[in-house]
């Protein structure tokens, strides 16, 4: 689904990203931890390409999208959950969710009702709040809302950038288990996360980046009994 | 029959993608956490962040057995020993023993790619596995031990030795596969037919054999005689123990696990690769290990690639069973013998028994070869003749084979020296 050798990319002199090499396949939730500054955000948005890489290859299903423009990208099916969720907090909660699925609107008024009918379903509060303005939202809901707005697209691969960023434990748990249930649907996720045990135990597979590298690569479960990753993301030092 | 299909037949391009992550992930962890890699890249200069091919591979130094034996014992560990939950050591028999350590992930990788390689000669959970490798600080037994309970398998944990005990059990338990080195599987043979049991009463189906070198020959005899499908695996405790590589059905060739070591072959003189398909030394690059991960370590073991797919349809690559070591080289008159080449030539002749002892002397400042090999009981029977007729025999193939004229020298069955682990048939009396 995704490729990526040796990319580097940064803003300016300052140079961020080395030569990072990942990969996910169809059907895998893939989590990119990290601690703050360790290049996470970057990766994604070279890979949106929103950052232009300075060298390296990036192929979206068979194809180098390296120097592809950013609105280019969600109609080959790669959508981006930002950061800080950034919804449109002037429209109304259908009118954001239309907006995701704009790729869509070629293909018919059907299938943009049957997406919107499908976000609905899983996540009904959307439902509820569908003719309220985006930003009297709670953070959790504007969360949903930016995922479920991504997801109208019908995307092959869905990038989420923090997405428990900012959140009560509780609505983190509930996030959470709608990504796992994303992967249920079909769906592939690239999930950058600072907190490496919820992304972990949703995830597959993970990459472990540090000042801009990748240090560590494994199967989530490798990853979680990992000691370096025990002592510096999981906050603890498992003893069984 | 596959343990980990999507990996055992992954493309080829998604499996360099693959070992390019776990290179660059792995030189990041010996560059900064092993002192010995740190300093050797800083001294060349080597800039291992920029690494971007697997090409580049070929700019890394060596380790070698001498790197791990001046970094004993845990100078080269990639985790502080509280990580470590396993420590093994090299047997040592051809010097200073060399120590190696297992985070719980590397225990548990080596585990399913022991359970990758038991799948692929055969062995499934419905099996009943006898390991008679010696348990202990040798990687053999444990290995072999965790693989087959990962698979699932009925475990007998008997250790090497005892002989006829090993039998009895094998009977009574009612083993379907024996693991154990090629030249103790014959010696069980030997011992079978002292005891008055026949083979094929057993229940045994599948051999699993490894740990020193063998030959086709000696397959032929291990099949016929136990009446199992005996295949090779290969691993050396400095890179993990078994579960490096190991043969399929097609009994032709070990599948590397290619997805946990990169392998070259290299001209043992110049480094340089050979051309695919030349013989060459074995070179391995973990890209997995936690806690002892090792750069183009030297394995000085012979082999070669064998390009033809296989028809298993596994696409890990095939080498061809260790054909020597390049440590075991003896020089003869100044030309290069490897012992293999001796015991494939003495097994393909009529009479002989897989048995031999190499004498090497020095009479006049010359050196001396003289090959014993049993024969079966009967030739002493027979006129004289029908001795000469054999010795030159064997004399004319070493001799053109080899390139050096030997000495050769019947013995009667069961005369010379049986080994439980790894033979040293090789009595070298020069003081060089």
């Amino acid at each position: 689904m995704l490729k990526i050798k040796n990319l580097s990319s940064g803003y300016g002199k300052l140079k961020v990203l080395k030569q990072v090499s990942m990969h996910v396949k169809a059907g895998e939730i893939v989590a990119i931890i990290g601690a703050n500054g360790a290049g996470k955000t970057t990766l994604l948005t070279t890979i949106a390409g929103l950052l232009r890489a300075t060298s390296g290859e990036i192929e979206f299903r068979d194809r180098p999208i390296t120097t592809l423009a950013a609105q280019k990208l969600p109609a080959l099916g790669c959508v981006m959950v930002p950061e800080g969720r950034q919804v449109f907090a002037p429209l109304s909660v259908e009118e954001n969710l239309i907006l995701g699925g704009h790729v869509l609107r070629r293909q018919g008024r059907q299938l943009l009702a049957e997406q919107l009918a499908h976000q609905y379903e899983l996540f009904p509060i959307l439902h509820q709040r569908r003719q309220q303005l985006a930003g009297t939202l709670s953070g959790g809901e504007q969360q949903m809302l930016a995922m479920a707005r991504a997801l109208m697209s019908k995307p092959s691969l869905i990038m989420m950038d923090e997405p428990s960023t900012g959140l009560a434990p509780l609505i983190v748990q509930e996030i959470f288990r709608v990504i796992g249930r994303l992967r249920e649907e079909g769906n592939t996720v690239l999930l950058v996360e600072q907190n490496a045990k919820a992304a972990l135990t949703i995830a597959d597979r993970g990459y472990v980046l540090e000042t801009g590298k990748v240090i560590l690569q494994g199967s989530a479960e490798d990853l979680l009994a990992n000691r370096d990753v025990q002592r510096a993301y999981l906050g603890r030092e498992r003893i069984h | 029959m596959f343990w980990e299909e999507e990996r055992e037949c992954i493309a080829r391009d998604e499996l360099e993608q693959l070992q390019l992550e776990r290179l660059q992930a792995t030189l990041y962890r010996v560059g900064t956490h092993v002192p010995f890699y740190r300093n050797k890249f800083f001294d060349m200069k080597l800039d291992y962040e920029s690494f971007g091919s697997l090409d580049d591979l070929r700019r890394l130094p060596f380790t070698t057995k001498q790197d791990l034996r001046d970094n004993y014992p845990y100078g080269l560990f990639a985790v502080p020993l509280r990580d470590v939950v396993r420590i093994h050591s090299s047997s040592g028999t051809t010097g200073m023993a060399t120590v190696v350590g297992y985070s719980s992930n590397d225990i548990r990788t080596w585990s399913n790619l022991v359970a990758r390689i038991l799948t692929a000669a055969g062995v499934t959970k419905d099996d009943v596995i006898q390991i008679a490798f010696g348990y202990g600080l040798f990687t053999g037994g444990f290995g072999l031990h965790y693989g087959a309970e990962r698979l699932g398998a009925s475990v007998i944990p008997i250790s090497s030795g005892n002989t006829r005990r090993q039998i009895q059990i094998m009977q009574d338990f009612k083993t379907t596969a024996l693991v154990c080195t090629p030249s103790y599987a014959l010696k069980m043979a030997d011992v079978m037919m002292d005891m008055g049991i026949n083979p094929s009463g057993l229940s045994l189906k599948y051999g699993l054999f490894g740990a020193e070198p063998w030959s086709e020959r000696m397959r032929r005899q291990i099949n016929e005689r136990l009446g199992i499908i005996a295949t090779d695996n290969y691993g050396l405790s400095e890179v993990m123990g078994p579960g490096v590589a190991g043969e399929c059905l097609e009994c032709n060739g070990l599948h590397v696990n290619e997805d946990h070591f990169l392998i070259e072959i290299l001209d043992p003189e110049t480094l340089e690769p050979v051309a695919p398909g030349e013989i060459g030394e074995l070179v391995i690059t973990t890209l997995t290990k936690e806690a002892f991960p090792v750069i183009r370590y030297r394995t000085r073991d012979l082999t070669r690639l064998l390009l033809e797919p296989c028809p298993c349809g596994r696409t890990l690559q095939r080498i061809q069973r260790i054909t020597g070591r390049t440590d075991d080289m003896l020089i003869i008159k100044g030309v290069n013998v490897f012992p293999t080449q001796i015991e494939a030539i003495l097994f393909d002749i009529e009479g002989t028994q897989p048995h031999y002892n190499l004498v090497i002397e020095r009479q006049q400042n010359e050196d001396r070869m003289t090959v014993l090999v049993e024969v079966v009981e009967s030739m002493f029977f027979h006129e004289m003749k029908k001795q000469r007729q054999v010795i030159e025999q064997i004399k004319k193939r070493l001799a053109t084979e080899l390139g050096v004229s030997v000495e050769v020298k019947l013995v009667e069955e069961r005369s010379l020296e049986r080994f439980n682990g790894k033979g040293n048939r090789i009595i070298d009396k020069r003081e060089l």
